[in-house]
Parts: C-alpha cells; structure tokens; sequence
C-alpha cells in the first residue's frame, strides 16, 4: 500500500501544544505515512524528535525556513502508539 | 506407569503503573523507584496552559537561541518510559476558577491542583488497563497541597483511592494497595519529608542521575503574584471569571497596562514578543509608531475615539519617538479599517505606576 504523505500546522502553538496536536494526528495516521508539522516554537527541534524516539516513529528530517521549521516524521508501527 | 507432567511456572502478570511526569527530579526518582521493581512504567504528563515550560524562552529574540527542552519528554526518554502528553487546558479551568480548597498566596489553586492531576492519571489508568498511579509527592515538601492532612485529600478527591503511590516517602503513609498486593515491595520505598533536597540528591546519586531540571521560580505561572494580578485583573475588566488558551497565553507576553476601567494595552517588550503579538492582530485593535521604531500594541477591551487617543499616546510613549513632539500611530481596527493618528507621547510623570498590571 502506498504511504500517504499528510501536513500538520502547529505555527504560533508553544511546546508542548506541537507535540500534543502531533501526538493526537498521529494516531489518525496509518503507520508508514508521512508526515511536515509546521511549528514556530524553536523548542520544537528538540521535543518533536525526543517524542518520536519515545514513541516508535522515525525522523526524516528538520528543515528551517526563515523563522519556521519543518518537521518530517514517519509514523511507527502499533507498538509505540500513543494508546 | 506415572507420567511426569511438566508444569511451567504460572508468570505472575505484570503490574503496570502510570506515573506524573512533571519533568521536575521528584517525579523521576518516583517513576525509576518503581521501574527498579520490574513494573512497566509510562508517564503522563498534563498541560494546563499555566505550566511554566519555557514560553517566555520561545517567544523572546534573545533567549530563542538557547538550547531548550520540554523536561517531561527528557525525563521519559532518560527512564525508557513512553510518555502521554494530555491537554487539560478545558479541564483545568474548574480548579482555577473554583477551587474547593482555595488558594494559596496568590491564584495558586495547589490542593485542588494535585488532585486534578491524579483524578486525570486514575481516568488514564482505568482506560488504559493500568493496575496504579506513581507521583512524586514528598510529604510536608510544599506548604498547601503536601502536608499530612491533605495526601489522603488528594487521593479520596481523585478518586485513585489507594492506588496513588508515592514512593518517596510512602513509609510515612499507610501501606497502599500496591504494596498490601506485593506489586511493589514497601521495604525498597523511602521517607522523605520536609523541604530539604538533600535526599532526592543522595537517591539520584545512588541511581547515577546527574542531570535534572532545576525550575527556578516553580512551574506554575498562577504562583506568581504577578502574574496572578493580571489574570485577576482580567477577570474583573470582563466581569466574568473564565478564560481561554490564548488568554493565559498573552497573560505571559508584554507589558500589560490598563488606564482606563474599559481597555488595556498588552505591549511587546522586544522583537520575539512583537513578533508573537503580531499572531493576535485579528483578534485585537492594534497600533504601532510609524514615524519611529517601537513595539506593537494590543487592545484588550471596547474604546471610543478618547482611549484610542490614550492608547496612541501610550504606544508612542514606547517607541523610540518618546522624547519628539509628535509621534505618528498606524491604528488598525481588527475589522482591517487602519488610519494613522499624530500624538504627543506621553511623559513618564503621565503613566501613572497602577496603570502597570
């Protein structure tokens, strides 16, 4: 099955309301989906991957934009899953 | 002839507790206490919007720069435990607005706080098939919501009963479920009281955990006097004790001045803060010095052509024209109408000090 790339924003939102939104998204998401969370909070470069690492999802990758950053992640298997 | 039936040990299930992970080192050795004893572990960790979490580092220039992470998610990642964010600002609003226990010193609703948190981790428990919850209380530590009387406050408020283990200092209270169970074994729980750190310190040492968060000014906004004055303050402007996110949220950023009984202007203090600020331009009337640099001003309120004057003259008082004889003031109406207005700033003998929030 193919993945599904989806797009997540969490501009203006502080640590740790990127994480939660992302937290709750995810488990809408079918493992192996992609997916760009859009933050502002310059904290959210450490939290959005501490998170996945916790939680079983890969990091693709951080990419800054002026004052925005976009966080890529691949959403894990059913093990690490928020319940 | 007999035959040997080979019998495999019966595996006693495996206990799961759900510990509150504030970031903080309490809560941490609680959690490691209990993961020493092979129980499988997973934090929950709650956001009232009052948390003090590094807002004002993320919305400031100067500090945006500086290494900064959220202490739960350190803490979790350090045990090897998962760790549940639960958005509680809704929730929340009840214990802050009506707490059956009071305050403390200022908007700090402490008792009713703690069992909020542990009524959410019990609800957490019995949806999640866990067997109890782990906080890092100390008994007598704080002086609202930790002394003896009120631990068992806590656990009969939240309903956890005694599935609230504190391991910390669980050889001053009454054995709980838990241990009466052998979930846990009491023996390898400790007896911390008072305020001293010097037990935790010893604990982490004896665990090899070198690096905690040490908040500096506790975690909760609502104990901050000033902070509380201005959410008391916007209370009574709006003769209605309630609030939303962005509310607390801008209670957090700029300064905050009320001239007049029916507005106040929240005004950034620094490009990071205007820059937030500028986030809520729909929602608020807003001004800034056009003739000068200076920061962006939010009105907070209902104003007629005197308080936009006022709040002109205010605004120009904090750009960098304060010292001119007329400052040039963009005025855009959140409906999008925008018009500019020439003033005289007001002087620092003119902005009296309880106009300050």
């Amino acid at each position: 099955m193919m993945s599904e790339r989806h797009t997540l924003d969490a501009r203006r939102l502080l640590c740790p309301m990127p994480v939660i939104r992302l937290q709750d998204f995810v488990s809408t998401v079918p493992s192996g989906d992609l997916i760009d969370v859009f933050c502002t909070d310059p904290g959210t470069r450490s939290d959005i991957p501490a998170w996945c690492r916790i939680n079983g999802h890969q990091l693709v990758g951080i990419e800054e934009q002026r004052d925005e950053l976009v966080i890529t992640l691949r959403v894990g298997s059913g093990e690490g899953r928020h319940p | 002839m007999t035959t040997l039936i080979k019998i495999a040990p019966m595996r006693a299930k495996e206990q799961k507790a759900v510990a509150l992970i504030s970031g903080g080192l309490d809560s941490m050795l609680a959690a490691r206490i209990v993961l020493e004893q092979g129980v499988h572990v997973e934090g929950i960790n709650l956001f009232t919007g009052f948390c003090v979490e590094g807002h004002t580092h993320a919305i400031r220039k100067k500090d945006r720069q500086r290494e900064k992470r959220n202490n739960a998610l350190w803490v979790a990642e350090q045990l090897g435990i998962k760790l549940h964010f639960i958005d509680a600002v809704d929730a929340y609003k009840d214990v802050v607005i009506n707490p059956k226990h009071g305050y403390g010193k200022n908007l700090n609703p402490c008792l009713d706080c703690k069992s909020f948190m542990a009524r959410i981790a019990y609800q957490w428990m019995l949806a999640n098939g866990f067997d109890f919850i782990v906080t890092g209380e100390v008994l007598n530590q704080r002086p609202m919501s930790q002394r003896r009387r009120c631990l068992p406050v806590i656990a009969v408020d939240s309903g956890a009963g005694d599935r609230l283990l504190r391991p910390l200092c669980a050889k001053h209270l009454p054995a709980t479920l838990p241990e009466r169970e052998g979930w846990v074994d009491r023996e390898q729980l400790h007896a911390f009281h008072g305020r001293s750190r010097k037990p935790q310190l010893a604990l982490a040492a004896s665990f090899g955990i070198e690096d905690y968060a040490q908040p500096a000014g506790g975690c909760c906004f609502l104990t901050d006097s000033s902070y509380s004055n201005k959410l008391r303050d916007l209370w009574r402007a709006r003769g209605d004790r309630n609030y939303e996110l962005d509310d607390i949220m801008l209670l957090k950023v700029g300064r905050h001045l009320r001239p007049r009984n029916n507005f106040k202007l929240i005004i950034g203090r620094e490009e990071g803060e205007n820059r937030f600020l500028e986030g809520y331009r729909e929602r608020f009337t807003h001004m800034r010095a056009l003739s000068h640099s200076g920061p962006l001003a939010l009105i907070d309120g209902q104003v007629d052509e005197n308080d936009l004057i006022l709040a002109a003259r205010l605004t120009a008082r904090f750009s960098q024209g304060r010292d001119a004889k007329s400052v040039s003031v963009q005025v855009n109406e959140c409906q999008g109408d925008s018009r500019r207005l020439n003033v005289v700033p007001l002087s620092s003998k003119q902005v009296p000090r309880e106009w300050y929030l």
